[in-house]
This record gives C-alpha cells, structure tokens and sequence, in this order.
C-alpha cells in the first residue's frame, strides 16, 4: 500500500478533474454502476471506466465484486481525509465572520 | 482572536444550523448584515469582490448582489427579505442564480449578551436533501487551493514522532 502522502496526492489529483468531482458528487448519494454513471454525463461508458479507475487508485471508491452489476461505492472516510465538503463550507463561512469581525472593528472605531 | 463557529448538518433534514458569538453590540452586528456597504464588505468569500445591485434590508424588500474574481466570472444571488425585525429577526429567501429555483429559506436570530456581545443563530433550509448535498459538494469546485493548504498545514501536524 502506497503511503499517506502518496495517497493524499493521488486523491486530489483525482479530484482535480471536474468529471471525476461529477461522479464523486453522484456517488455520495449512493452506489452506482459504470452504466449509471455514465448515463448523465454525455461520456461514454469507457471514459468513465478509466475515471473510476483513478479514483480508486486513489482510494475515493471501491467496487464490490457483485458478478454483472459491479456497483462503485464512494469511501467517504477518505474524502472526509482531504477535505470534507462540510469542511470547505465551514472555511467559507468562518472566513465570512472573520471578515465580519473585521469590519466591525472598523465601524466601531469610525464612531 | 475569533469566536468559534458552530456548524451542524443534521443527517436525513435538509438543514443547516449555526451558531456564533460577536465580541460587539447587537445593533452593530445587524446593521451589519442590514447595511448593503458594508454586507458588500464581509459577505465574502475572500479574493471574490461584491456590488450590491440592490438591497433592501425590510419586511417585503429584495436584494440581488453579483460576485466576481479575477477570471471576471460573475456569480449572482437574490432573495427577498420577508421579515426583519431589526437586532432581532431576519427571514429570507436566498437563491444561487446559477441554480435557478433552488430557494434557501434563511432565519438569522440576532440575540444581546452580556459586556456588549451577541450572538447569531441561524438556519438554512433547503428545498431537498439532494439540493443541500449539492451546495455543498459544488463548494469543493473551487476549494482544491484551499484543501491543499488545510492539507499541508495537516501534515505539518502528523511529522511522524521519531
């Protein structure tokens, strides 16, 4: 198994594709076959093959070995790792208030 | 020094709480949030500059405010404010432009505290679960930067204790 770092820069190189985001995306609402995934993006069925193939080198998603269907799982635990979407939510909104903060550090001295 | 933010994200309701404590008076936090100059000011995010098209900060006023960076993309947000009462309560709609009819109701409490503090209390509720999952999974479109350094300051934590 590749080290932390190595996987850490495998998954947001992955991510930095707004395709495999897409799936990703898909994916937190529950697994999906190959099929699936390809239907709402206007992909074929290979590219998308070859997306899911790097993020799961990456370690954002597993396959089950369910004979035909095959359904791609997403591995929250990594995603949540790099930086959870509720992370990010959270960064934008503390920086708001930060700003807030400062802005009203400046209104106060004005009076 | 800042006040923590208290975030939750209930599992299976489409909502959004937070919470947060200011080191300034009531009537300043909500003017604030009620002066279209200075909302222009804070409502952020960093390295995107706001003007504020319209913003009438009153039971019945609209708003509509447009954000654009460097790269000149514009993102636009309006909503109609339906009840303000001022240092106290601000319910309104909120809607992304980019996701035409997905509406957020927002409910900010303004509430006094002791020694010239307050604190805001407020909900998002969002039309479905999909919809708030979707918000913030498209957070993550411009986040990688930032994800990058959180990583790194991450790592900087983790240097293995040989």
């Amino acid at each position: 198994m590749a080290d932390d770092d190595e996987l850490l820069d495998r998954a947001f190189a992955a991510l930095a594709d707004p395709a495999r985001r897409r799936i990703v995306a898909r994916l937190s609402r529950g697994p999906a076959t190959v099929n699936e995934l390809a239907e709402p993006f206007a992909i074929t069925k290979q590219a998308v093959s070859k997306h899911i193939q790097v993020l799961e080198s990456a370690g954002l998603v597993t396959r089950t070995r369910d004979a035909q269907r095959r359904p791609v799982h997403l591995n929250p635990a990594r995603l949540e790792e790099l930086t959870s979407w509720i992370d990010r939510y959270r960064l934008v909104k503390e920086a708001q208030y930060r700003s807030l903060d400062a802005v009203l550090r400046t209104t106060n001295q004005q009076e | 020094m800042s006040n923590a933010l208290h975030l939750s994200v209930p599992e299976g309701l489409p909502f959004i709480d937070y919470e947060r404590e200011f080191d300034h008076p009531v009537a300043e936090v909500f003017r604030a949030h009620a002066d279209p100059d200075l909302f222009a000011r804070w409502i952020g995010p960093r390295g995107l500059s706001t003007r504020v098209e319209r913003y009438e900060c009153r039971s019945g006023g609209t708003f509509r405010f447009i954000q654009h960076g460097d790269d000149g993309v514009e993102y636009a947000f309006r909503g109609v404010f339906h009840t303000v009462r001022p240092a106290e309560l601000v319910l309104q709609t909120f809607e992304y432009e980019g996701y035409p009819d997905v509406v957020t109701l927002e409910s900010m409490r303004f509430e006094d505290l002791p020694g010239g503090r307050c604190r805001l209390t407020g909900r998002s509720v969002y039309p479905s679960l999909e919809a708030r999952e979707r918000y913030l999974a498209d957070g993550m479109e411009g986040g990688i930067t930032e994800g990058y350094e959180r990583l790194d300051e991450l790592l900087a934590e983790q240097v293995p204790a040989t």
